[in-house]
């Protein structure tokens, strides 16, 4: 099952409230996004915590029914 | 997932410097991110095994708790979990991933 750009959205801001999030749909299709969550809380982690921050938010959806999410993290 | 599976993923994650587990094989990727990771470890001419995880629904399955990581590629460098294709890209393209190939003292290919 598919899901819209503005539930992902929503799911990220939820768990990373400060987070600027730009999602980008790929291939048209509802299926394959590209995610680019920008937060101030990111500071100081590696990259693989912030990835892992945005994939807690997003709860067992991740490799779900998102397995195609490309996501790219910045620190605000 | 059960000891067994924990302790075999330990054994091939240490068993190699270089270790993608991955969807299909280096020829035949059977995913875009699967294939993008391959790219990217060709492209830094590293030496690397691989691990198809669809051959193997238990390190499919157990990869993804053992390094609390939901999705598959999966790159490790010396038994440290390093990042899925996104990380992999990123630290590509800013020559991270090749410091650490050398800091790591990783065989060429």
């Amino acid at each position: 099952m598919p899901m819209a750009a503005a539930d992902i959205e929503a799911l990220i801001v939820a768990g990373i409230p400060d987070a600027r999030v730009e999602i980008t749909d790929l291939a048209g299709d509802g299926d394959h996004y590209a995610a680019r969550v920008v937060s101030a809380s990111f500071a100081g982690q590696p990259r693989i915590k912030q990835h892992q921050a945005v994939y807690a938010a997003l709860g067992d959806r991740m490799g779900g029914v998102l397995h195609a999410l490309q996501l790219t993290t910045a620190v605000e | 997932m059960t000891d067994q599976t924990q302790e075999r993923i330990a054994g091939l994650v240490n068993g190699a410097d270089v270790l993608l587990f991955m969807k299909g094989s280096p020829l035949f990727p059977q995913c875009g991110f699967s294939s993008r990771a391959i790219a990217i470890l060709q492209h830094l001419n590293v030496e690397f095994d691989s691990v198809d995880v669809l051959q193997d629904q238990e390190v499919r399955q157990g990869i993804k708790a053992y390094s609390d990581w939901p999705t598959i590629p999966q790159l490790y460098v010396k038994g440290e979990f390093v990042g899925g294709s996104d990380i992999m890209m990123e630290m590509y393209e800013s020559g991270e991933l090749a410091q650490l190939f050398a800091d790591q003292g990783v065989t060429p290919a």
